[in-house]
């Protein structure tokens, strides 16, 4: 159902789902369809999470726009799914079948007769970083969040909603959907179960110092690759180096960048080797002449993703290098980078220079910082070590590092397994 | 019962600024006959809502044309009963957002989106809604973990399931385990396999009927009354279900094709299967008698190879370093080499791989393979690129192949690199070219088959694990590499078999873990077919779609398009040819609708009749006015939801085209075009998804389909003396949104250029 707003102070559900990823909107459209009531709530302003900041797909380089707005569709036709953002979870408490949830719904200050016809913003004079790009880029403080945005409603930044010029926003509207003074909410639910799918976070890069992200402008981790190459990213798809806004004549891969070390991610994050050979691909797509070059430890492309692997290797412009990359510098003058690497086939340390470098940064559960509420353990990184009898169900990124197909699998399972716990109290 | 049609144009958004409203009232209750027409300054306010409600009530209305935004937003405010039949006319992003207001063709076009509604709404009837009694027992195919699991998640959640096995126990390869690696928190102790544990849990369920030594005779019918004949050497059992989930798992690379390895020169070479027997026996010694000293583990064994399984088999990595630990814990001083590509040990299992590097006793090596030898009873192996940068020879009393998994359903052991969608359209089979064991292996098999072919040349025993009686074939239809999936990003449970669901390595190469964990996904999509069929709803992509087909026999003319390009195999044929029906294998995509030359095939909400009187409703300027007018099929999926980004951007383009949208571009009937060129229109565009082995499209052959007969399309073009080059077929992306008014002002500015059709005004 296209009702995004959940009316009242208290409502009730077969399944609570926490986090409007592609994890979440699995779990609670799946539920949904067996004929259960779900609830998903997301903290931003739109579904959608990551997979909405991801230009293409691996390994069929397609858009995630599609899979998504077919999601959306679902969602709106189906009358057992309530979706509110900017909502969070303060509290739980009870048992398998029976859950009590305070929820916190922060306040949009567009109300649900906004028709997205953009007239406010075309009058906003106050700008706002646009945190979907990193920052990279600016939109009015009045914004619509994304071009398949759901809800398909603008949203004013908080920081700015006390700005006296964001009253023109709300002279423009000829629907009275601006609510400058609108209030958060809390609302109490009631469910049988919880689906904890809140996803992940990129690992700081700036913690890795010898690799220079955050020193140097051509440096930039994978997240950020992915917003240069997408059409509604700051550069509008054109992938260009930071620092002179030209086409880079070649690109280096650090893989495992925080990942597989134990001063930082232990664990492998399973996606970047992938992710990496992806960017290869459509970088070349679009700068047939520049060179790729990719150092990594073991290329883990399991499973029939083997054949994107060997695709990448039959093309003679992207050059795989068997070394961890011990220190990124810059050159004078010219911005570009010295990756310098131990060959661990030949042993011997290589110096390569690059025009742009691209940090394969891993993943980190947002469990880590944010950990869930409740009896849920989690093991030493952060990710949640499921109890079988929890009616709290662990669902795709908080649980290990997935790809997007894996935590589809694990979400479709989740909504089964929240099913069968919420069913655990009634009998 | 009459059709009432009551058309509401919003005029907010810029639509009451750049249309003359009360043109387009008149032109809805004169030319386009609707029995009522209003206009609000936005219907999706509450007073907006309210008045179509009012004015539904008061005038009897049962269609209702809301032409304002996209349907794409506020669905849920328009929907006023399944007696009302809603149309969404989207006069914002398709008109006003995008060309010049006030002016005389925007104008033209406003009025013929609402013409093209009411002649929609006039030729469809709203789909109703039923009950349909079906079995909602779900049949697990397969006793392993993820066979077990699948059962034990269908009983849990409240529903029975019926359990076949093919051995005389439960449990399938896990049986054969020793240990599992680990899968908990540290990730460091090996685990116990507990499948015994597991098989008593089954076994004593009381939602569970357990067969064991059984398989499929064979299986007919459709999802809600599958009816499924079972074979265990007594008289054949039939059991009717509602659903199945195959769960048959993985089968070995066989070992005759591992000689250039070396497998065979010597019994101390053996393979990770082997091995894992030796240590379930409680002790692993060489097959030649005594204490290995030295053990090379040899990764990859047939994997990762082009000549053989070129896929990676996922777990073989962690398989050697759990059988390492085995090693190193019966015989502290066995030294133990591991030769290997790349070291895949993903997410948290870096963990234990990290604790096989610390191990002096363990030594790691990237390497690639020249010769594997048999010395005096001592393995042999050159190893070339290795990590100490020279070729070097490992000596060991053994050897370890880690072998891999090969999926089930994969008909031989043959794996050729083609694209399986293209070849499959070609020769309309379902699966790779295969060697040895291409022949059907079973009776039954080679009867079905027999029976098959008679009805229908071109259908291909799969692998003969479910034994549909179905016209395209005995079991799920493949793609790569044996694996039965048809969308394995966004839609990993889906095959292109409804109410039949794939967990396991049978999909893909997996853990134990994984399995299991796969085994809920696959179980909720089992369940959710049985629901949604119960109440006559489609599943995936159409989720909840009540329209269903209907056949206009007496004119068929037995020519079998629709049951070869159904792409879910929805139809059989009698002896003659003439489709037979099983509605619950519908996914609604209306291909057999577009394939079908007799025209034939109806959805009572979309059909021929429909299209051609939505494309006869839009007005024809004659050639001297120069405007020509170009008609676009558009998929509903992705190139639509692009239109719509296109008018949000406020791109402009030619006001000179007229979308019409489609379930799938594969549902496009060429009578359509017919239609659209004799009515006089200068060109036609179909707007599809993408096609190929890396497919967009929902229903995974429609845009393959549709590019295929548009190529018949433009020969008959040509013999009708017209310009083939007016009939284009494009694929448009979701993110594609850019592209698309280039698209569309190059087509017409070519069109233009061409000149006008001949057949206008005839």
């Amino acid at each position: 159902m296209d009702i995004q707003d959940i009316n009242g102070d208290q409502v009730s559900c077969d399944l609570l789902v926490v986090g409007g990823g592609i994890a979440g909107i699995t779990s609670a459209l799946e539920a949904s369809e067996v004929g259960k009531k779900a609830v998903l709530i997301e903290k931003t302003p739109m579904l959608g999470g990551r997979v909405l900041r991801t230009n293409l797909y691996f390994p069929k380089m397609c858009p995630p726009g599609c899979g998504i707005e077919i999601n959306l569709k679902r969602i709106r036709q189906n009358e057992n799914i309530t979706v509110s953002t900017l909502t969070e979870v303060e509290s739980v408490s009870g048992s398998p079948g029976n859950y009590e949830v305070t929820l916190k719904i922060s306040p949009r200050y567009v109300n649900e007769k906004c028709t997205a016809c953009g007239e406010c913003a075309k009058v906003c004079e106050v700008m706002r970083k646009n945190e979907l790009n990193f920052g990279l880029d600016e939109t009015t403080a009045i914004y619509l969040p994304h071009e398949l945005a759901f809800p398909y409603r603008y949203v004013i930044d908080p920081e700015y909603v006390g700005d006296e010029r964001m009253k023109k926003c709300v002279d423009a509207c000829e629907y009275d959907a601006i609510e400058l003074d609108m209030k958060p909410r809390t609302v109490k639910v009631k469910t049988g179960a919880l689906i904890w799918a809140t996803g992940w976070e990129p690992y700081d890069a700036t913690k890795i110092d010898n690799l220079g992200f955050g020193q140097y402008k051509n440096v930039v981790t994978n997240v950020i690759m992915e917003r240069l190459a997408s059409s509604d990213g700051p550069t509008h798809g054109e992938i260009k180096r930071p620092s002179d806004d030209n086409a880079p004549k070649s690109v280096g891969f650090v893989q495992c960048a925080g990942s597989r070390d134990e001063n930082h991610l232990p664990y492998c994050s399973a996606i970047c080797c992938m992710a990496s050979m992806k960017q290869a691909q459509y970088i070349r797509r679009q700068h047939p002449d520049t060179e790729i070059h990719i150092f990594y430890i073991d290329v883990r492309s399991p499973g029939r993703w083997e054949d994107f692997y060997m695709n990448a290797q039959e093309d003679e412009k992207i050059h795989f290098h068997r070394g961890k990359v011990a220190r990124i510098t810059e050159e004078d003058g010219t911005g570009n980078l010295i990756m310098e690497a131990e060959n661990t086939l030949t042993g011997e340390m290589t110096r390569t220079t690059v025009e742009m470098a691209v940090l394969a940064a891993g993943m980190v559960p947002t469990t880590k910082s944010t950990p869930p509420p409740g009896d849920v353990k989690l093991d030493d990184f952060g990710y949640i070590d499921q109890d079988d009898k929890s009616g709290i169900i662990g669902c795709g990124n908080v649980m290990r590092p997935l790809e997007v197909a894996a935590t589809i699998q694990d979400a479709t399972g989740a909504a089964l397994k929240g099913i069968i716990a919420a069913k655990g109290g009634n009998e | 019962m009459d059709t009432k049609i009551g058309v509401f144009i919003c005029e907010g958004c810029d639509i009451g600024k750049s249309l003359d409203i009360d043109k387009l009232k008149e032109h809805a209750t004169g030319e386009c006959n609707a029995a009522h027409c209003a206009s609000h300054k936005a219907y999706c306010s509450p007073e907006g809502v309210k008045e179509i409600k009012d004015a539904i009530a008061a005038n009897d209305l049962n269609r209702v044309s809301i032409a304002a935004c996209s349907g794409r937003v506020f669905a849920e405010l328009f929907q006023f009963g399944h007696d009302v039949l809603v149309d969404r006319s989207n006069l914002r992003e398709h008109v006003a957002w995008c060309h010049e207001p006030n002016d005389e063709d925007t104008q033209m076009l406003g009025e013929d989106h609402i013409a093209m509604s009411c002649a929609k709404l006039s030729n469809s009837e709203p789909p109703v809604e039923k009950t349909v009694e079906i079995s909602k027992d779900i049949l697990v195919v397969g006793g392993g973990v993820t066979g077990m699991q699948a059962a034990l998640n269908v009983a849990n959640a409240g529903y029975k399931a019926i359990l076949i096995e093919k051995e005389d126990e439960l449990g399938g390869w896990s049986r054969k385990f020793h240990k599992l690696f680990p899968k908990k928190a540290p990730y460091r102790d090996l685990e116990d396999t507990n499948h015994e544990a597991m098989a008593k849990e089954v076994e004593d369920n009381p939602n569970i009927t357990v067969h064991k030594s059984t398989t499929i005779k064979r299986t007919n019918g459709q999802p809600g009354e599958f009816d499924v004949t079972l074979k265990n050497g007594g008289d054949p059992q039939e059991i009717r279900v509602g659903a199945i989930i195959q769960a048959t798992g993985w089968r070995k690379y066989p070992t005759k094709k591992l000689e250039y390895l070396g497998y065979g020169k010597s019994p101390n070479i053996v393979t990770n299967i082997e091995m894992e027997e030796m240590a379930k026996s409680g002790k692993i010694e060489l097959p030649t008698g005594g204490e290995p000293k030295s053990v090379a583990f040899i990764q990859c064994a047939g994997s990762r190879d082009k000549d053989h399984i070129p896929y990676c088999s996922a777990v073989c990595c962690r398989t050697s370093l759990k059988q390492a630990k085995y090693l190193r814990e019966q015989y502290p001083d066995c030294r133990i080499y591991i030769i290997y590509k790349d070291i895949r040990s993903p997410q948290q299992y870096e963990l234990f791989y990290m604790q096989a590097q610390e191990d002096d006793g363990i030594f790691l090596t990237k390497g690639e393979i020249e010769n594997v030898a048999a010395d005096n009873g001592k393995i042999k192996i050159d190893v070339s690129e290795t990590l100490l940068g020279e070729d070097i020879q490992v000596e060991a009393d053994m050897a370890v192949l880690a072998t891999g998994m090969v999926s089930t359903n994969k008909v031989g052991n043959k794996f050729i690199d083609i694209g399986p969608m293209e070849k499959e359209l070609l020769i309309g089979g379902s699966d790779e070219e295969d060697d040895e064991d291409e022949e059907p292996k079973s009776e039954e098999a080679k009867e079905l088959l027999e029976s098959g072919k008679k009805a229908a040349a071109g259908a291909e025993a799969g692998a003969e694990i479910l034994n549909l009686t179905y016209r395209q074939g005995t079991d799920l239809p493949t793609l790569k590499y044996g694996f039965p999936d048809s969308h394995f990003i966004c839609f990993p449970y889906e095959t292109r078999r409804t109410g039949i669901y794939a967990a396991g390595p049978v999909r893909a190469p997996m853990d134990i873990a994984s399995s299991m964990n796969d085994a809920y996904g696959a179980s909720l999509k089992a369940i959710q077919a049985v629901e949604a069929i119960s109440v006559g709803k489609a599943v995936h992509p159409r989720a909840g779609d009540l329209s269903e087909f209907d056949f206009f026999m007496q004119r068929c003319t037995q020519c079998k398009r629709c049951t070869e390009e159904c792409p879910f195999g929805t139809l059989d044929e009698d002896e003659k040819g003439t489709p037979l029906l099983n509605p619950n294998r519908c996914r609604r995509c209306g291909i057999c609708l577009g394939a079908c030359p007799e025209r034939i095939i109806t959805f009572k909400n979309y059909n021929i009749v429909m299209h051609s009187k939505m494309i006869g409703s839009i007005s024809m300027p004659d050639e001297f006015d120069e405007k020509p007018r170009i008609l676009v099929f558009v998929c509903e999926n992705d190139a639509m939801p692009a239109l719509d980004m296109v008018g949000k951007m406020r791109m402009k383009y030619s006001p000179f085209v007229r979308f019409i949208p489609v379930r799938c571009i594969g549902s496009t009937n060429v009578i359509w075009l017919n239609d659209a060129l004799s009515k006089g229109f200068d060109g036609v565009m179909l707007l599809g998804c993408k096609k190929g082995d890396d497919y967009q499209c929902h229903f995974v052959k429609g845009s393959q389909l549709a590019a295929t007969r548009m190529t018949n399309v433009q020969d008959k073009l040509k013999q009708l003396a017209l310009e083939s080059e007016r009939v284009e077929i494009h694929e448009i992306q979701i993110d594609d949104y850019d592209k698309i008014p280039k698209l569309i002002d190059d087509f017409v500015e070519e069109i233009e250029t061409m000149g006008y059709n001949p057949f206008k005004g005839m």
